[in-house]
């Protein structure tokens, strides 16, 4: 099927880089991944990159081709112009450690710091509890995430405005969601979404949406409920006068 | 002495699949210090991959369940090498491991009144397996990760272990360098569990990712552990095998629990040909009762039996290579799997029924997986599927209870541990043993470094002799490359050592292997210690030669055909010779792999009674 021209980040000693040509042999159904494994196997052994699956289910291999931030091994050749090279970089929101590599320790810690799951007491005398399918589906969604970080990579927030100190990213937000909507979490992160997390950062353009894997729709259904039990704890009029007024009681 | 950090541990675990966090979360419980050392980053390793469920006698969808069912269809499914006190320990306490997930956050599919739900598999009488989709294996992950997180663990993420230190005969640490910088790190530990799973890529098509390397099975085998039943290896019989990037890539057996069909190129339904006599009485008689079962529907009156391509792994298999061989296969070497003729069937009964939707709900991550790798639509087009190496049912050897191996402080769970499984795993048997074997690991594990409590020295010699090993690929000339090796290696196992085994194409594995780790010897590695994949995958060489001659040498010691062990020169069971045995792999005093059979223990009469009443009040040969 003829032959592909990559350009790919290569970091230098000193912490630099710069874009370097590769070429590889196309084979059809090919990946962006196996061109990236055909270049390490007869030209570049010393080029890093992460992978695992290979199938769409670790979230190893993020990276950036053509500038979309991306799955390398879900990327398929035979979707991307071949008539130019094919660039591909690492992801921009993270320090790069090396080539393709990135240093995503930063999403690690933002899980620490949100509320674990805390279930109610079950619901039967054996110890174990009753949900209706309807109620998981919800969750469920939220739950195939496999932290590819590529929403992470993608959001504004983050990638733009460099909040990583006061905004979790898309990811946590809907770690978050699939803790508060879980049939059987007591667990509140209302406040510390308000407070902590920073959802009030994300300004729901969608970035996320449009570049997760597996099709979560993180805005509509994760981020912008979240939004709205935020606005009814701690901005909607009603209450806010009922808890003054409990407060001048007490 | 190379230069390196120490960090100091109660506990080690080596793997953080799902059985390393599994013994991890159970260690750390006790109040101990308790470190985690991955390859990859963390939450990445292969559980994510497992599809069908966790097998666990719930009884939430047949009652009629229990775990003395759950033993028998084990043992049967080992075709009863198994360590049978394993057998008997996973059936009974992988329930509580499976509500515990749950009380942990694990999100199951549900029954109509709430309970976990679960689903039929491949050798289980009974609907056992709770899932959540078709990725049970990613939920399993998470939920132990984020359980995980909050208890204190010291997390060392990709990093990769190459030695085990001992101090008199015992466990003192571990050496380990750094993907990212290539520096050393040595841990003192009173105790180690190996989870580091399988050796999948010793093989050329594998369902396993780079990690399944065998690195577990070697550090064991080099510190002095046992490797038993190494001959087992299982071929899954449905992996991806178009287009060419994307073969072995596994296809869950979810695909046939839901009701797929497996033709050949004819059109016919193969697996009805073929069904072995000791399942026949299990095994639906026609279409109809097939798909029934599928919907847990009785059939004339009488609880329907599971569809021929639900048989065990190993069977199917074959029958694949079969149709294969005789020139009855798929256009691109495999067969066709295909949910058409079940969605026609279903289609006649219920009015409303929407094949499309219904196959993304029961199978998104196929549906997406075929949709986005294969530009195939699986709700309209029958895929192509054949075997891909999946498993390893040999592993270190252990005690049943314990899990410790021979090696006083040196414990191991998961895929790289051996025993439960015997010659042949069912499916939705691994992630419940990673959960019950991998907390009693940890349990174990920690009791030992309690009842241990002087720390073992790290000698010097011992790090030094290794790390100089590791860097010499750096100072050699010559153009002997890491990835040709292991690709030669790769295509050797697959051809000589494969699904269909012989005396002379062992014996020319043998030999081959000899050559390879001569080649190993002279392997040069290009560039720095930064994140070099060519470096890491020439010191990945010595574990992969070490597993394939223990592979190569136990298949070459059974003469006859068991389990997922074929042998086309003996192509039936030798129960009297090799029916109560397990073969036992040891390094010998010159340093030469060693090989000898064993005698499998008497079975408890409590035991035989569960496996009796499963087989008509008869036992088999084998226990007998």
């Amino acid at each position: 099927m003829g032959q592909a021209k990559f350009r790919i980040w290569r970091t230098d000693e000193k912490g630099g880089g710069e874009f370097k040509e590769y070429s590889a042999e196309v084979t059809e159904g090919m990946v962006v991944l196996d061109a990236v494994h055909q270049i390490q196997a007869e030209s570049a052994p010393d080029l890093a990159c992460r992978w695992n699956c290979k199938a769409g289910k670790c979230g190893s291999c993020s990276a950036e081709v053509n500038g979309v931030p991306r799955l390398m091994c879900m990327t398929r050749m035979s979707d991307l112009p071949l008539d130019q090279p094919i660039t591909v970089e690492p992801m921009q929101t993270f320090p790069v450690v090396k080539d393709l590599v990135c240093d995503v320790s930063w999403n690690y810690e933002q899980k620490k710091r949100i509320k674990p799951f805390q279930p109610r007491k079950p619901d039967a005398p054996d110890g174990t509890w009753r949900m209706a399918q309807a109620d998981v589906d919800r969750v469920q969604e939220f739950r195939k995430c496999i932290e590819c970080y590529l929403c992470q990579d993608v959001c504004h927030v983050l990638r733009d405005h460099h909040k990583h100190e006061e905004f979790i990213g898309p990811r946590f937000l809907i770690h978050a969601a699939a803790l508060e909507m879980h049939p059987l979490d007591t667990g509140d992160r209302v406040p510390e979404l308000q407070r902590e997390y920073g959802i009030g950062y994300c300004n729901i353009t969608k970035c996320c949406t449009k570049v997760c894997p597996e099709h979560i729709t993180i805005t509509d259904n994760g981020i912008i409920p979240l939004k709205e039990r935020v606005v009814d704890e701690f901005y909607d009029p009603v209450k806010r006068l009922i808890q003054l007024v409990v407060r001048k009681r007490t | 002495m190379a230069q390196h950090e120490q960090v100091n541990y109660d506990v080690l675990v080596i793997g953080a699949g799902g059985a390393g966090l599994r013994a991890a979360i159970e260690a750390s419980a006790s109040g101990l210090s308790v470190g985690l050392v991955c390859k990859s980053l963390l939450g990445k390793a292969h559980t994510v991959m497992a599809e069908g469920g966790i097998a666990a006698a719930l009884a939430n969808v047949d009652d009629r369940d229990n775990w003395k069912v759950h033993f028998a269809d084990t043992m049967r499914g080992g075709q009863y090498v198994n360590n049978w006190r394993m057998a008997q320990l996973h059936a009974q306490e992988a329930p509580a491991r499976v509500r515990e997930l749950e009380a942990w956050g694990a999100v199951f599919d549900r029954t109509k009144d709430g309970r976990i739900l679960q689903r039929n598999f491949g050798g289980h009488k009974y609907p056992r397996l709770a899932h959540v989709g078709d990725r049970t294996g990613l939920e399993m992950i998470r939920t132990l990760q984020d359980h995980g997180v909050h208890r204190g663990i010291g997390v060392h993420m990709e990093r990769t272990v190459i030695r085990l230190l001992l101090d008199a005969g015992r466990i003192s640490g571990a050496l380990a360098y750094d993907r990212e910088r290539g520096r050393w790190t040595v841990f003192g530990a009173k105790a180690i569990v190996l989870a580091t799973g399988g050796i999948g890529k010793a093989y050329k098509i594998t369902s396993n990712s780079w990690e399944y390397t065998g690195d577990g099975h070697t550090l064991g085998y080099d510190a002095g552990a046992e490797l038993i039943d190494m001959e087992f290896v299982q071929f899954h019989p449905t992996g991806m095998v178009w287009p060419p990037s994307v073969q072995g890539i596994l296809v869950t057996e979810g695909v046939r629990g839901e009701g797929g069909v497996l033709r050949n190129s004819t059109g016919s339904r193969f697996m009805f040909g073929d069904i072995p006599d000791n399942y026949r009485p299990q095994t639906a008689e026609n279409e109809e009762e097939g798909f029934l079962y599928v919907l847990g529907e009785k059939y004339q009156g009488r609880d329907s039996r599971r569809p021929p391509e639900l048989l065990t792994r190993d069977h199917v298999a074959r029958c694949i290579v079969r149709e294969v061989r005789e020139g009855r296969g798929s256009p691109h070497g495999g067969v066709f799997l295909e949910l058409q003729t079940f969605a026609d069937w279903y289609g006649k009964r219920a009015s409303k029924f929407n094949a499309e939707e219904h196959w993304k709900k029961k199978l998104p991550s196929m549906y997406h997986q075929f949709k986005e790798l294969g530009g195939l639509d699986i709700t309209k087009q029958p895929m192509e599927v054949g075997p891909t190496t999946h498993y390893v049912m040999g592993g270190v050897r252990v005690d049943s209870d314990s899990q410790m191996s021979r090696v006083p402080g040196l414990f191991a769970c998961g895929e790289c541990a051996a025993g439960i499984n015997g010659a042949n795993r069912l499916g939705g048997n691994s992630l419940s043993d990673l959960l019950v074997l991998g907390k009693r690991a940890g349990e174990y594990a920690a009791k030992y470094a309690r009842d241990n409590p002087r720390v073992g020295a790290i000698h010097n010699d011992q790090v030094e002799s290794a790390t100089q090993w590791a860097l010499e690929p750096f100072g050699r000339d010559g153009n002997e490359g890491p990835f040709q090796i292991q690709h030669d290696l790769q295509d050797m196992m697959q051809d000589l050592v494969g699904i269909v085994r012989k005396e002379d194409e062992m014996l020319r594995a043998l030999e081959g292997l000899q050559k390879l780790r001569a080649r190993e010897a002279k392997v040069k590695v290009t560039g720095n210690r930064e994140y070099n994949p060519g470096w890491h995958t020439a010191m990945d060489l010595h574990s992969l030669l070490t597993v394939s001659e223990a592979v190569t040498r136990a298949a070459l010691l059974r003469k006859e055909s068991r389990g997922a062990h074929f042998r086309d020169d003996y192509p039936r069971k030798d129960t009297p010779k090799f029916g109560r045995v397990n073969s036992v792999v040891a390094r010998g005093p010159d340093g030469s792999m060693q090989i000898r059979l064993e005698q499998i223990p008497p079975m408890p009469q409590e035991l035989k009674d569960a496996i009796a009443a499963e087989g008509g009040g008869q036992l088999p040969e084998e226990l007998k």
